[in-house]
């Protein structure tokens, strides 16, 4: 190919800070920035079908034609023309670990991934430069019918799955950010789970950014049929960089009649980047979606998964913790809307602030008419580790019908000297006995991730608090 | 072993500890009896390092040591021990997890997981705990008597060389008060002090004192042996006031 050379001079900017392997580049766009022109040659590279190419164009006209969010976080530092929006990395999928590039384990290895864990990984779909790279599906699953795989893959090989719902929970021209995701849309999962069948082993995808000034703009979808059941994770870490830089996914879930999806996510990305997603998911008749949502690192993240309950008997669950530190904002928190009777639902949001940081719970929580029975529960708890740390609470509640059992609870506390003096007085350092109220405070989420992710979770958040981490 | 000399302190500006003198040996243990507001707690604050107290004069040396250089962790990893009167909850913290942690933190040498989880299962036996009770979240939703024997665990667990035990009876029932002096009783020997700090004397009837104290406003004004714990219960606090209250104002 002949614009490969071009494209590993592009790719081999200098490394100042984090820890990165040389980029090799199998693809990436000419320029910075996004017009239809860079539209279609990324839906070309990836040989689309033209319908998936008309609708990216007509995306990126909703892109265009939507105005940048003037609530939530400050967006003004955000220059859309300075980001590369498709990066394709020089080697193809592997099936199994041995197929694996060796540069990209060292990556894994990096992140500290341990080497038992990534055996006992049952599927690993890791997301490496803008596309998975490595998938390995247990072959019990595949003879389940279990599809996990990239989302291009997915829209190559399930072609007719993906038509069918792709863009159906969040439509393109739903805010800016779905709109430029799915205009410019790459890697991702695409999973489905036929009906009855349950996956007992978490669905895993590791992936990181690596590449400067490179947005990363991945689509997820998620079909658990009738009765089935699955537990996905992700779990990202960014190395630093030295300009700003986005991410925006669009995550899209769908559980069909007494389906189950469990949908954990910890994120730590580096503290330039601008971390705007949007998650939503349905629920069917008797169905339940639960979203376990950490979110570390970033400049600014605005973030707010969503139930819609939309059959009888349908439960949605948001769980979701946050950690600002100095300079960052967290805007977090989710939405519930009850659209059928008897349905369920529950957020929990913790959020931690220190030093200058900024930590806001948004959530919506509505009750269409005719959704007798509907209960919901809204609890927020803010933790501030000292003086100027701040939180706030953007409760909207919209209740139509009348029949219903709402609860909302707020809290903000503080870590109390008489708590640190406790614990100190039993030998922990002053370090310590923050951690340890800390994770404390988080417990009831963690206790809700596979051991390795709480351990993770846990890690991380003590690293931020030392201010150890970029 | 505990030396206070002329120990002045206050808290928000206000002088509490007015010139408190005070010298435990090892293997002893000493009480203090004293009305509401004469400053026990102050002192048992004071001993372990709470950042709100103020130690504006005098001196405390632990085995030699100048403990105000020391943070609260320092003087437990001397083998200083506060049972607290209020103890604080720490939510989504495990009893058995926090012991973990202190325990390993005073030791030298970390005790391995087994031979942790022996020693938690044998100190909760011996305090007649529910074994159920080391995976619930610290202090949180526990009744007093619940959070005294917590207190009285994490003693055992630690095994400290001087115990302070701040009001540690107050508000127990009996079977509570019992177990309490079990514990106490349990460390007692040559490496073991205590400073029973407390408003009746009910405690001192499970666990023996060596000396008495009577402090008023701040200082220590008479001391004794058991005898005079006896005597305070007869006359009361009123008595105490009449007959010191002039020197301690002095």
């Amino acid at each position: 190919m002949p614009e490969d050379k071009t494209i590993q001079q592009l790719g081999l900017d200098e490394y100042k800070y984090g820890f990165r392997d040389p980029e090799e580049y199998f693809f990436k766009t000419p320029r910075k920035g996004i017009d239809p022109e860079i539209v279609a040659m990324i839906s070309k590279h990836k040989n689309e079908p033209e319908w998936m190419l008309e609708y990216r164009l007509k995306a990126l006209e909703a892109f265009y034609a939507k105005p940048t969010p003037q609530w939530g976080g400050d967006l003004s530092e955000l220059d859309f023309d300075e980001i590369y929006y498709y990066i394709r990395p020089m080697e193809n999928q592997g099936r199994s670990w041995d197929d694996v590039p060796d540069d990209i384990k060292n990556t894994f290895e990096k992140l500290g991934i341990p080497q038992a864990e990534r055996e006992t990984l049952a599927g690993v779909g890791a997301q490496y430069e803008s596309e998975v790279v490595y998938h390995s599906l247990k072959e019990e699953w595949e003879k389940a019918g279990v599809v996990f795989m990239d989302m291009d893959s997915g829209l190559r090989e399930h072609e007719d799955l993906v038509r069918e719902h792709f863009g159906t929970i969040i439509p393109a021209d739903d805010n800016k950010f779905s709109a430029l995701n799915s205009a410019v849309w790459s890697g991702g999962s695409f999973v489905y789970v036929p009906p009855g069948v349950s996956i007992d082993i978490p669905l895993q995808a590791y992936f990181r950014i690596n590449a400067e000034n490179m947005g990363q703009f991945e689509r997820t979808l998620i079909i658990a049929d009738e009765n089935s059941y699955v537990h996905y994770i992700e779990g990202c870490t960014a190395p630093t960089y030295t300009t700003n830089s986005l991410h925006s996914a669009v995550v899209e879930l769908i559980a069909k009649p007494g389906a189950r999806i469990r949908y954990s996510t910890i994120q730590n990305w580096s503290h330039n980047t601008y971390n705007l997603v949007t998650k939503r998911a349905v629920a069917h008749e008797n169905a339940t979606v639960e979203w376990v949502d950490g979110n570390l690192g970033s400049k600014l993240t605005m973030k707010y998964p969503a139930v819609y309950l939309v059959g009888e008997g349908a439960r949605g669950e948001i769980l979701s913790v946050a950690y600002a530190g100095d300079g960052q904002h967290q805007d977090a928190g989710g939405k519930i809307v009850h659209a059928a009777p008897n349905t369920s639902s529950l957020i929990t949001s913790k959020s931690i602030s220190k030093g200058t940081g900024r930590s806001t719970y948004r959530g919506l929580l509505k009750v269409h008419e005719g959704a007798v029975n509907a209960k919901s529960r809204v609890e927020c708890d803010a933790l501030l580790l000292d003086e100027n740390a701040r939180t706030d609470t953007y409760p909207y509640i919209e209740i139509e019908e009348k029949k219903v059992n709402t609860e909302h609870e707020a809290t903000v506390s503080k870590v109390g000297e008489d708590q640190l003096f406790y614990l100190m007085s039993r030998g922990l350092s002053e370090e310590e006995a923050m951690a340890m109220v800390v994770n404390g405070f988080i417990e009831p989420i963690a206790k809700e991730l596979p051991l390795e992710y709480a351990i993770e979770l846990n890690r991380l958040i003590q690293l931020e608090m030392e201010g150890s981490v970029g | 072993m505990l030396k206070i000399e002329n120990l002045h302190a206050e808290i928000d500006g206000q002088e509490i500890l007015r010139g408190l003198d005070l010298e435990i040996g090892q293997g002893e243990i000493h009480a203090i009896m004293g009305p509401n507001g004469s400053g026990k707690s102050t002192l048992s604050n004071v001993l372990m390092g709470h950042p709100r107290y103020e130690v504006t004069d005098g001196a405390v040396t632990f085995f030699g040591q100048d403990i105000f250089e020391l943070e609260a962790d320092e003087r437990a990893k001397l083998g200083m021990f506060l049972a607290f009167q209020y103890p604080s909850e720490v939510p989504g913290v495990s009893v058995a997890n926090f012991l973990r942690t202190a325990v390993n933190s005073v030791r030298e040498k970390e005790l391995s997981p087994m031979e942790m989880y022996k020693l938690i299962q044998e100190k909760m036996r011996f305090l007649q705990m529910d074994p159920k009770f080391a995976e619930r979240y610290l202090n949180e939703g526990f009744s007093g008597g619940e959070k005294k024997r917590n207190e009285i665990l994490q003693m055992l667990m630690l095994d400290p060389k001087l115990a302070i035990m701040d009001e540690t009876d107050s508000g127990l029932d009996i079977d509570a008060l019992q177990v309490v002096s079990k514990g106490v009783n349990a460390l007692r020997g040559p490496e073991f002090s205590a400073l029973i700090i407390t408003h009746y004397n009910r405690i001192l009837r499970y666990i023996e004192p060596d000396h008495v104290h009577v402090m008023l406003d701040g200082r220590i004004v008479t001391s004794g042996q058991k005898e005079l714990a006896l005597q305070l219960e007869e006359k009361g606090y009123d008595w105490v006031r009449q007959e010191f209250g002039s020197a301690a104002q002095s």
